[in-house]
């Protein structure tokens, strides 16, 4: 399938996205620029990490008027896949595409490591190839990944069973310590309400291989390789407990 | 027209200076004229006092192929080196001390960025950062945090005919002079005092006195504002730097692989904040600074220039300074989401072809760039400086050629390509003008406008006078380094307590505290980053291999003896690489001294410098760039003399490379090198033991550099061949340090069951730092194996122990013995940076 991966000035995972995708997973992969206004042709978009306009003002404020992003609504709208990972993830929040906003870490410290995810469901197109429950290696890296909501908002989130990450210990359990940066529930990413629309503060691209410490971001864009393309069946879910949870539109173009 | 002393000082240059300026013009300079005289005629720039000193770094590995050098040394921005397979690397460490020590934050942040551009200059895609940092302690003891109190300046005399024939007494003033202690004669009257050092330590050390071999004494010495001051402003710079780092390296996206930090009162007044960039380009598109081609256009592209940062070459960063708030606004400001986008336009900008050459702007700013791509080429310049984009209006021409404005970049295009080039900086978003053109004669043609405002020949700027001074060791020195170590009482608390007060050292400490705050890993090339191996492992996309980078040096082993200290600094640093596999390559240096018009910091400088030399010989990693950072100093009190060494090295197999902690359980410990056994007093010196336990530098380090080279090559044959499966080397802290170091990373156990040797100093076989020894782990099936090697190389091998439980076991012959959980050894090294300040 092909790779739409967007670029703003100061993006910086670009690149990684790049290899992650076609480097190691054997997809097509383009770069877009910010000033471009189309996203025809692709069948999943990534918005990577970075600091797009340097974080001026607050991170993503800026990047969410770049002319791609109404190409973007267009693409998020017709139901094809979009992954917003860190700075991504911080530019859907500002454009309205995900709800919430990603406040500074609770240490007001920037923050660089690894950390487990535990995967909420696998009846998603961005988690099919997991099962609910499994607990993935991704490190972060960013200052401001500390999710935010109204409490009306996280309680809709976790109803609609909209977290698909969350920060936990190597045993699976979402606890205080385990969360990297005071993220509301330990959220390390949601989805939008038709579950097309992916942010996570967490890097899938750095774990990609085992040689650079871990393999299992690789599983989230094989979920959106097997899954999200247009002639792919839908998402078979990899327990049952996922599977009571029904199915989510995959691909608007199916 | 006479130029009054007023002026000459603002921009650091001598009457005499002047008065050659004049005699190689034929004429009085002008204002203009003068200012980049000074900024190129600065320390920072010229090189002045360290140049004749340089050329000691002659050993060059003789090409082609992996490992030949690229570039002469000092001719381009940074040096490269081939890595095969068509790719060069390039590689360099430079200071940012001064700036930091005015205002951290931005000071470490523009050091980053200038180093980055520095790579940047020669085509490449910078790829790491690493830094080695110095502070003075972040708390009221002397970095270690068992030391409580604090306001206790104790100094030693030493009364010793023997020490090297300095006659009477000689005081040594290495402990706390936080300050201007170290100006002897105030010491005064030995009283056996001690304060703020606890009991049993330091008294215990003083039991030779009778025979006059040493007696501590307490000097009354306080440096002004009082310890708890120092402490405070030491924190803030700690913190200050640490934040600019993160700030600038996270937002440009390099990652920051590695580092060092030391902490010691000589740093109080004067942070060392050295930032090291490493780039990757195809050995085929190396770009040149050089503007050789008459007529090709210079564009200066970036940031608008500011009245930021002007004279910060040869202001700031070439002269002691006393009065840090005036010279604020000399620290420049950095913008650095404007520099990422600076790096991606010129890498896009130099694909085109069209781009001859480029240069960054650094110290003495246009001035500089302009000069220095003129000079490597034998050609001038005309520039028009009322095309330069300003920041601000009102600008003299004096102000736009010495602004020190961050993110600027300066190429040289060909003339019927300068639209292409234009172009991809607009897409950029990045302002990119033609401000000038190069010429055939070697002159500067610098008009504002209409008006020319300078018009000097090249050569005479370019070239800054050479000093070669006369050194001496001071008594200080001597009487430090002859000290005897053998009447050194052991510590009270035994070797258990020892190796804790060490684990919670902050020179010792995990420093995940900082190293968090660092992005590490993208560009998704690291394969080992900070805190786990003794080296950063990047894989080179494209090729199985990767490059080890790894940075040190050991400013305590420098004042003891900076000949033999040189050596160390770059045995260590090569070691480092060793320990992942990696064979080293090359390496780049950045001195950082005191002021070398005193015959003692010149007698350091050209003494470590010898020293470096010398075992970049012998171990065969020539220096291919570098950095001197002089005058820093505050108050008469000079840092202790730190070469900073970075080193480039190149592993066949980048899944092949180990790291520092004991990977499994029943594992064999071995030692490569010279075992416990062999152990004396004199491996004492100079060691983070000695200054935790006994507040005192001193004693005479040595090293063997045959040795060293044989050690180092079987610990990488071992590791080539699978075999070794952990490598960590014998530092900081020795042995024990190690040993817990490698249980705490692998979270397993170890049980000694060599021999703890030593004789009746535990603290000389568990923590002295002797030289050339490994940690290495093997399985327990194939020690033979490991021992045949070893005795092929010609290095000593010792069985330790196996790897296993939960505890640290070692003894009981060693002063009874160590037992402790690895758990607890865990939480005092992992919390301590933190809780001193970090």
């Amino acid at each position: 399938m092909r790779f739409g991966i967007l670029r703003f000035p100061g993006t910086w995972s670009d690149v990684d996205c790049h290899y992650a995708v076609s480097g190691v997973l054997g997809q097509d992969a383009e770069y877009v620029w910010h000033k471009d206004g189309s996203l025809d042709g692709f069948d999943c978009v990534i918005l990577p990490g970075g600091f797009s306009y340097g974080d001026y003002l607050r991170p993503g404020a800026m990047a969410r008027f770049s002319p791609v992003m109404d190409a973007l609504y267009g693409f998020a709208e017709s139901g094809r896949a979009v992954i917003g990972i860190c700075n991504g993830f911080q530019i859907l929040c500002e454009s309205g595409l995900l709800p919430g906003a990603l406040r500074a870490n609770r240490q007001l410290e920037y923050r660089c490591q690894w950390t487990t995810l535990r995967v909420e469901r696998a009846d998603t197109l961005f988690t099919a190839a997991c099962y609910a429950g499994q607990c993935l290696q991704v490190p972060i890296s960013h200052g401001e990944g500390n999710y935010y909501a109204d409490a009306g908002t996280l309680d809709a989130l976790e109803r609609e069973g909209r977290v698909l990450f969350r920060y936990c210990d190597s045993k699976g359990a979402a606890t205080a310590e385990a969360n990297p940066n005071g993220s509301a529930n330990n959220i390390a990413g949601i989805i939008n309400e038709r579950g097309n629309v992916l942010g996570m503060m967490p890097h899938p691209e750095r774990s990609c291989e085992e040689l650079l410490g871990s393999a299992d971001g690789a599983l989230i864009f094989r979920s959106i390789i097997e899954y999200a393309s247009p002639d792919s069946a839908s998402p078979e879910s990899a327990s049952p407990e996922s599977a009571s949870r029904g199915k989510l539109q995959t691909s608007g173009r199916a | 027209m006479v130029v009054g002393q007023d002026v000459l000082d603002e921009i650091a240059l001598t009457r005499a200076e002047y008065d050659l300026i004049v005699e190689r013009l034929g004429r009085e300079p002008n204002g203009v004229e003068l200012g980049m005289f000074g900024a190129l005629w600065s320390e920072h720039c010229g090189y002045k006092h360290s140049r004749a000193l340089l050329g000691m770094f002659r050993h060059t590995r003789r090409g082609p192929g992996v490992g030949a050098a690229l570039s002469e040394t000092g001719a381009e921005n940074a040096g490269a080196v081939d890595i095969g397979d068509g790719l060069a690397v390039v590689f360099k460490v430079e200071s940012h001390n001064h700036p930091s020590a005015v205002e951290p934050f931005q000071g470490a942040a523009t050091g980053v960025g200038g180093i980055v551009r520095d790579v940047l200059a020669m085509g490449a895609r910078p790829v790491a950062l690493l830094n080695s940092l110095r502070f003075g302690p972040l708390d009221g003891g002397d970095g270690g945090a068992a030391f409580g109190g604090g306001d206790g300046l104790t100094s030693i005399a030493a009364h010793s005919p023997a020490s090297d024939g300095v006659g009477g007494s000689a005081s040594i003033a290495a402990d706390d002079v936080v300050g201007g202690a170290a100006s002897g004669g105030g010491d005064g009257p030995t009283s056996v005092a001690a304060r703020g050092a606890e009991s049993g330590v330091v008294g215990g050390a003083a039991s030779g006195g009778d025979d006059g071999a040493a007696s501590i004494v307490a000097s009354g010495a306080e440096s002004g504002g009082g310890d708890g001051a120092v402490v405070g402003r030491n924190r803030y710079l700690f913190g200050g730097v640490v934040r600019g780092i993160s700030w600038y390296g996270n937002c440009i996206g390099v990652p920051d692989v590695g580092g060092e930090i030391y902490f010691d009162p000589a740093y109080s007044h004067n942070p060392l904040v050295n930032a090291m960039c490493v780039g990757v380009i195809e050995k085929s598109r190396l770009a040149s600074a050089a503007a050789r081609v008459p007529g090709s256009v210079l564009l200066l592209a970036g940031a608008g220039t500011g009245r930021d940062g002007i004279h910060g070459a040869s202001g700031l960063a070439s002269r002691t300074f006393e009065e840090e708030a005036e010279l604020r606004p000399t620290v420049q400001v950095g913008n650095p989401f404007l520099e990422k986008a600076l790096i991606e336009a010129c890498l896009e900008a130099v694909d085109t072809g069209a781009v001859l050459a480029i240069q960054d702007l650094g110290a003495a700013g246009l001035t500089s760039a302009v000069i220095e791509s003129a000079a490597r080429a034998g050609r001038g310049v005309c520039i028009d400086l009322a095309r330069v984009v300003r920041r601000e209006g009102g600008m003299s021409a004096y102000e736009v050629m010495l602004s020190e404005s961050q993110e600027r970049m300066l190429l040289v295009a060909l003339p019927e390509r300068v639209e292409e080039v234009r172009a991809v900086f607009r897409r950029w978003d990045v302002d990119c003008e033609e401000i000038g053109r190069v010429i055939a004669e070697p002159v500067a043609r610098i008009y504002d406008g209409g008006e020319l405002v300078a018009h000097l020949p090249v050569l005479p700027l370019s070239e800054a006078p050479v000093y070669r001074l006369e050194g001496r060791a001071s008594a200080e020195d001597l009487a430090r380094r002859g000290f005897s170590l053998e009447g050194l009482a052991l510590p009270e608390c035994g070797p258990g307590e020892t190796l804790l007060r060490l684990l919670a050292s902050p020179n010792i400490a995990s420093r995940q505290a900082v190293y968090r705050q660092y992005d590490y890993q993208v560009q998704t090339n690291t394969v080992a980053g900070p805190g786990g191996s003794d080296a950063a492992v990047l894989r080179v996309k494209g090729t199985g291999k990767a490059i080890a980078l790894a940075v040190d040096g050991n400013g305590r082993h420098c004042l003891l003896d900076p000949f033999v200290g040189g050596q160390i600094a770059v045995a260590e640093v090569c070691r480092n690489l060793s320990c992942v596999g990696a064979r080293p390559l090359a390496l780049t240096d950045c001195l950082n001294f005191g002021n070398p018009l005193r015959p003692d910091i010149y007698w350091q400088l050209e003494e470590c410098i010898r020293g470096m030399a010398l075992a970049s010989e012998r171990l065969d990693a020539p220096v291919v760039s570098g950095n001197v950072s002089l005058f820093n100093e505050t108050q008469g009190q000079a840092v202790l003399p730190t070469p900073v060494v970075g080193a480039l090295g190149l592993l066949e197999d980048a899944a092949g490379a180990v790291g520092a902690g004991f990977p499994g359980e029943g594992l064999a410990v071995v030692l490569l090198g010279p075992g416990p056994g062999e152990s004396g007093a004199g491996d004492l010196a100079g060691s983070e033991y000695l200054r935790v336990m006994h507040r005192l530098t001193a004693g005479q380090p040595g090293i063997d550099l045959e040795l060293e080279g044989r050690v180092q090559e079987v610990c990488r044959a071992g590791i080539a061949a699978g075999l070794i499966r952990s490598a960590h080397d014998c530092s900081d802290g020795g042995l024990a340090v190690a040993l817990a170091e490698g249980c705490i990373l692998g979270g397993v156990g170890f049980r000694w069951q060599g021999d703890g040797g030593g004789g009746s100093r535990w603290d000389a076989a568990l923590f002295g730092e002797r030289q050339s020894r490994i940690v290495v782990t093997v399985e327990g099936g194939r020690i033979g194996e490991l021992e045949g090697l070893a005795a092929d190389g010609g290095v000593p091998a010792g069985l330790l122990g196996f790897t296993g439980g939960d505890d640290l076991e070692i003894g009981p012959e060693a002063g009874g013995g160590i037992g402790l959980s690895v758990a607890g050894l865990r939480a005092v090294w992992s919390g301590a940076l933190e809780a001193a300040g970090g």
